[in-house]
Formats: C-alpha cells, structure tokens, sequence
C-alpha cells in the first residue's frame, strides 16, 4: 500500500495512472448526470409548495456539497504536500482549485435563480448562501495567492498553508454566519437543515452527487496530467512522449 | 565542523548543483567559485539553513543543521548580499540591535567593531546616508559582534575600497587564527598561507 | 529589558516614530472613509446612526489591512528579515514582537479615533463606548491574521490587494460579533456573550498565528 503511494508520487507513473483513469471517470460521470437529470426532471414528482421550481436543486445542492468536498479535499492534499513533501499531492490542489471554485459558483448562481420565486430577491443573505460566498472569496484568494508567487515550490507551499488556516477558519466562519443571520434577519425564509425528503427527490439528488463526483475526478485528472506535463516539461520522459505523437 | 553530503540545489526548478560534498574545518577557507548563476548564493543560503536542499543534509559538528537550529544560529554569522541594515537607523543603532538580538555578550561592543572597521565617525549618521561601501563596512561590523565560529560571506568584498579590504582580510585572518571557519564567495581571492584552503567549483556539473 | 523580544519591539517603534507619515496614514484613511460615507448617505443622521456602527467597523478593518501590507516586506527587501530568521532565540517570539509594535503603532491610533468617529456618526454614548470595545479587542485580530497574509505575500511588491482579499474572509467571524455586540448595546440587549466570543477569538488567533506566521516567513523569504 505505501509503495504504491510511494509510486503515485513520482509524476510520470501518476501521469499514466491519471490518462488510464480519465475515459472511466468520465462516462461514469456522463451516465450518472444523465440518470440523475432524467429521474430529477421526470420521474421526481412536482413540490406541492414550490411546483417545478424546486427542480433546480438537484443541481445547487450537490454543487453545494462539492464545494466543500473539494476545499477539503484540497486542505487534505495541502497536508500531506507540507509533512511527507509529496509534489503529486500539491499539484492536485492546485489542479482542484478552480473546479471547486466553479462548483462554488453554480451554487451561489443556482441558490440566487432559486431564491427569486422563493424570497422574491435574488439575493437575500441568506446565512448557507452568504457562507457560500465567503467560501468563493477563500478558494479565489487561493488562485490568486499562487498566480501571484513566481517560484512554483514556494506558490505550491503558500498555497498550502493558506489551505490550512482556510479549513480552521471555515466552521467558524460558517457558525458566525448562522449567528449572525439568525440574530439579525429573521424575516427571510430559510430552512434549517434538510426538510424531511422523499426517495423520489432523494435518488436524483444522490445521483447528481455521485455524479458530480465523478465529473470532479475527472477534471482533476485532466487538469493535473496538464499540469504535471506543463511542469516537467524539460524533463526526459515528456519529451519523449511528445517525439513520439 | 561543517559538513555536507551529497547536498542538491535548484532555484525556480533549474538544476544548479548535484551531490555536492565538501567539509569544512577550523581554520580554514573554502571559496565558492563559480559564474553568476551558478548557485554560489543559493549554496550559501543553504549552508545557513535558510533554503532547505532539496537532496542532502549539511551536519554542523556532526549533527544535521535542522536539528540543532538554534545552536547552529548561535555559532554563525552570514552576510548576505542585502546588509541587513536599517536606513531609519543609525550605524550605531543597527548594531546594537544585533548585539541585543543574537544575545551576543562578546567582547566587541558596537562601538568597539565600528572603530575596528574605521567607521566610528558614521555611528551616528542614519545609514540611508551612507555611500554602498561605508554600508557594507557597517555589515561587516556584525561579524565581530556576534562572536561567531562559522563566518559565511556572500561577496565580502563588494563595494568595498582598498583600505577596507585589508581590514576585512584581517578580520578574516583573525578568525581563522582563533579556530574559526569561513566559507566566502569572492572574485578576489585572499592568500593566508597559514591556513588551509579549499575551494568549490560550481557551475561545471550540470 | 535586553532580551531580542524587546529590542525588536523598540527598534519597530523607533522605525515607526522616525516615519512619522506612515504612522498617520492608517488614522487619516480611517477618517476619510468614515467621513466619505456620511456624504454618501446624504448626511441623513437618522440613517448615519444605523449604519453607522458598521461603517466605522469596516473602515477600521481596512485600515489596519493597509497598514499591514508592509510589515515584513521592508524587512525582507533590507536583509535584515534573514537576519532575524537567522537569529539563535524562537522567531515567533521575534514576530510576536514585530506585531505587538504594529499593534502599539498602528490599532492604538485608530482605537483612539474611533469615539470621534462615533460621535461623527450620531451614535449614542453607550453604543460608542461598546465600538472602542470591540475594536480594541479586535484590531490585534486583524493585525494577527493580516500578518499572516503578509507573510505569504512578503515577496510581492505590491500586495495590498491580494493581502485584503486573503486575509478579509478569515476577519468575518469577528467582524460579525462585533457588530452585532454594537447592535445589542444600540436595542438594550445584553452584550457579554458577544465580547467574550470577541475575546475567544484573539485568543484563538494570539495561540495560533505567531507560529503560522513565522512558518509562512520561514517558507517565503528562505527562498
């Protein structure tokens, strides 16, 4: 088990291990989306409050949930890049970055077209959305952090460390939010915690995810085999390959 | 003693030096030669502990630098290729902010290392007025209040005129005498013949 | 009174006494703003005293963002910053002592203005002195957490933005508390819960920060 971590940390073998693993998470992810759009669209029966509207939640909350899966994911990553100094483990942060902070705007995008019919505003700082933003804001400070720093062990490494102090902050902020929302704006509608779901909106939500998931993976393996071709681009191996095709 | 093995650098992912080995004992000299790029700033950086090889490990007195930072801080001096010095502050001032900072209670006091380096007349001028030499007289006027025993020197002479050569050359005599160690980069080589020298090469590896 | 903690902390403050223009330049940017959005909301005194609690808050905020922009990066590019890494005593206790200076120079003005501020925003007297509160409490916060943005960004010329957009997200929670601990004491309601959570939090970030601090310069200027 640790050798093959051990392995996966040198870029080449994970560059093989990424392009043999991307057509297989990607028709996974093109399958489960489409069952889950098909069973969210037809087969789930219309909300006897909000009618069809409601639909769009098979989107927002699987991105929702996504986008703090991968600021995690990241986080993760950003640990063991620090303590055993694994390149590999960097880069994926680095690769998933911009992934989640797309997930993070389809939700605040999907939770504002949402909030329109339901508070009659689009935004109406409601305490998952605001939180929501204020994670955008974390995984941009992020991007920007890393673009800015010319050296890339160093910018792999701030990053990391910003990861860190952002994945301590996150349940706090996340708590100040509630509180603050829950002191100071009682009037908008909000629902705390999941209402009580049928399995026919749950089984579309679940693929949804699973199927985000999936599409997740596969982006990060497309966007680190660029990255990790772009980095070693002087390197032997990739020179090679590319003499070759 | 300080001892490297098999120590590699890069700077922003270029390869500068491989394997390096090289030991250095009390009272000697090891030069650090090499064309501009070559490493010889990053070697020394490394060599404080300042940038981390990325394969290797530099032992001081047998223990890895990383382990006994502190111990290892204490026993040395570097001056890099910024002096390190305050323009706010006068020369005097500077100096006794090391003195108090590296806890150095040595014999030396800042007034006694500025007369030693002829600069007693800039104490108490704020050093953003001083030419680059007169700057770089005050840095090196840190040497010899840190009571050091490993001097690393990043281009020791640059900036400086004649007259302060030979005092620094002495100090560095001085220091070797007394069981010292230095490594330095210099174009300018200095010839004690009554110390041993070494020297490294950087730059033909790659 | 010769321990490097201290003479670090008085060669800051000497630094900062001999710059006397960058000392002021926080306060008068916290002025300005302040006075900026009472134009801005046509001077209606009624609407001043809403929102005004949250204005002063937040110009204070990015005050002392501005104002930290710098804190290691002169350091950084005079060398003296590696001398400091090279130093034989802790480096957080050295960084302690270069945020307590900044705190001492730079919180201590703007805490010191702000009643002036509140009266400018038609506050009444208890609610003003609950905004000293909080913002004594929590501009060592800022100075806490932007020290830890700057350290990242100790490289960058010119980081003053990229600072605020690191380091304003991680001052949220606080920046919450504080007002609403403002809008307790303006509705009569009791303030404790909210000045303890304040107090929690610098704490919190006086635990963590010097040695997120000193690792981040540890990482950034041994380049």
């Amino acid at each position: 088990m640790f050798l093959w971590f051990h392995r996966l940390g040198s870029a080449r073998y994970f560059f093989d291990f990424a392009r043999r693993l991307t057509p297989w998470l990607g028709s996974l992810a093109a399958v489960t989306v489409i069952t889950g759009l098909y069973l969210g669209l037809f087969v789930a029966p219309p909300d006897y409050q909000q009618g069809d509207g409601y639909r769009i939640m098979f989107v927002h909350v699987p991105s929702a949930w996504m986008s703090m899966f991968i600021y995690v994911f990241m986080a993760v990553n950003a640990a063991v890049g620090l303590i055993w100094r694994i390149k590999i483990a960097h880069l994926l942060s680095t690769a998933a970055a911009i992934v989640g902070a797309s997930f993070t705007f389809i939700t605040l995008a999907t939770g504002s077209i949402w909030g329109k019919p339901m508070w009659g505003a689009w935004w109406a700082w409601d305490a998952r959305l605001t939180s929501e933003l204020i994670l955008l804001f974390l995984y941009l400070g992020f991007i920007a952090l890393q673009s800015a720093i010319q050296d890339r062990s160093k910018a792999q490494q701030a990053g990391a460390i910003l990861l860190l102090a952002g994945v301590v902050n996150i349940p706090i902020i996340h708590y100040s939010v509630l509180w603050w929302h829950t002191l100071h704006q009682t009037a908008s509608i909000t629902k705390f915690g999941m209402p009580s779901i049928h399995s026919s909106m749950l089984a579309p939500l679940l693929f949804m995810w699973v199927g985000f998931m999936f599409f997740f993976f596969y982006l990060l393996m497309l966007r680190s085999r660029a990255l990790i071709l772009e980095y070693e681009r002087s390197s032997r191996w990739v020179q090679e390959a590319g003499a070759v095709k | 003693m300080l001892e490297a093995q098999n120590i590699t650098g890069s700077r922003s992912e270029q390869l500068l030096f491989r394997d390096l080995n090289f030991q250095a004992l009390p009272r000697e000299i090891i030069y650090v030669r090499g064309p501009n790029g070559a490493g010889k700033t990053t070697l020394l950086r490394m060599l404080c502990g300042l940038v981390r090889p990325d394969s290797g490990t530099i032992f001081w007195d047998g223990v890895p630098i990383a382990d006994c930072e502190s111990e290892y801080h204490r026993a040395l001096a570097y001056i890099g290729h910024d002096n390190g010095i305050k323009g706010d502050m006068t020369a005097l001032e500077n100096l006794q902010f090391f003195h108090r900072i590296y806890c150095a209670h040595s014999r030396p006091s800042p007034t006694q290392a500025l007369e030693r380096l002829d600069t007693s007349n800039l104490a108490h001028i704020p050093c953003r007025y001083l030419s680059a030499g007169q700057k770089r007289r005050v840095a090196m006027a840190r040497l010899l209040i840190l009571n050091a025993r490993l001097w690393l020197l990043d281009e020791p002479f640059s900036g400086l005129d004649e007259s302060a050569r030979h005092i620094v050359s002495d100090l560095v005599a001085e220091h070797l005498g007394s069981d010292g160690l230095c490594i330095a980069t210099s174009h300018q080589p200095l010839d004690y013949e009554q110390f041993g020298a070494k020297e490294i090469n950087l730059g033909m590896a790659s | 009174m010769n321990s490097p903690f201290m003479a670090l902390l008085r060669r800051d403050l000497l630094l900062a006494f001999r710059n006397p223009g960058d000392l002021a330049t926080p306060v008068i940017f916290f002025i300005v703003t302040v006075t900026l959005f009472s134009f801005a909301a046509g001077g209606d005194l009624e609407m001043l005293s809403t929102i005004g609690p949250g204005v002063v808050w937040s110009a204070a905020l990015l005050s002392a963002m501005l104002s930290l922009d710098g804190i290691f990066r002169d350091d950084y590019e005079d060398g003296t910053l590696e001398q400091m890494l090279l130093a034989p005593s802790a480096l957080t206790v050295l960084v302690f002592a270069k945020l307590l200076a900044h705190w001492l120079s730079t919180g201590l003005p703007l805490i010191a203005v702000s009643p002036v501020l509140g009266i400018l925003m038609n506050l009444d007297s208890d609610v003003i002195l609950i905004l000293v509160v909080t913002i004594a409490l929590s501009t060592p916060v800022f100075s806490l957490v932007g020290a830890f943005g700057a350290a990242l960004v100790v490289t960058q010329r010119k980081a003053g933005i990229l600072l605020s957009l690191l380091t304003l997200p991680l001052c949220i929670p606080v920046l919450i508390f504080s007002v609403l601990a403002v809008a307790a004491t303006a509705s009569q309601q009791p303030v404790g819960g909210h000045l303890s959570l304040l107090c929690a939090f610098l704490v919190f970030s006086l635990t963590v920060a010097p040695f997120a601090v000193a690792g981040s310069l540890r990482l950034m200027a041994g380049d």
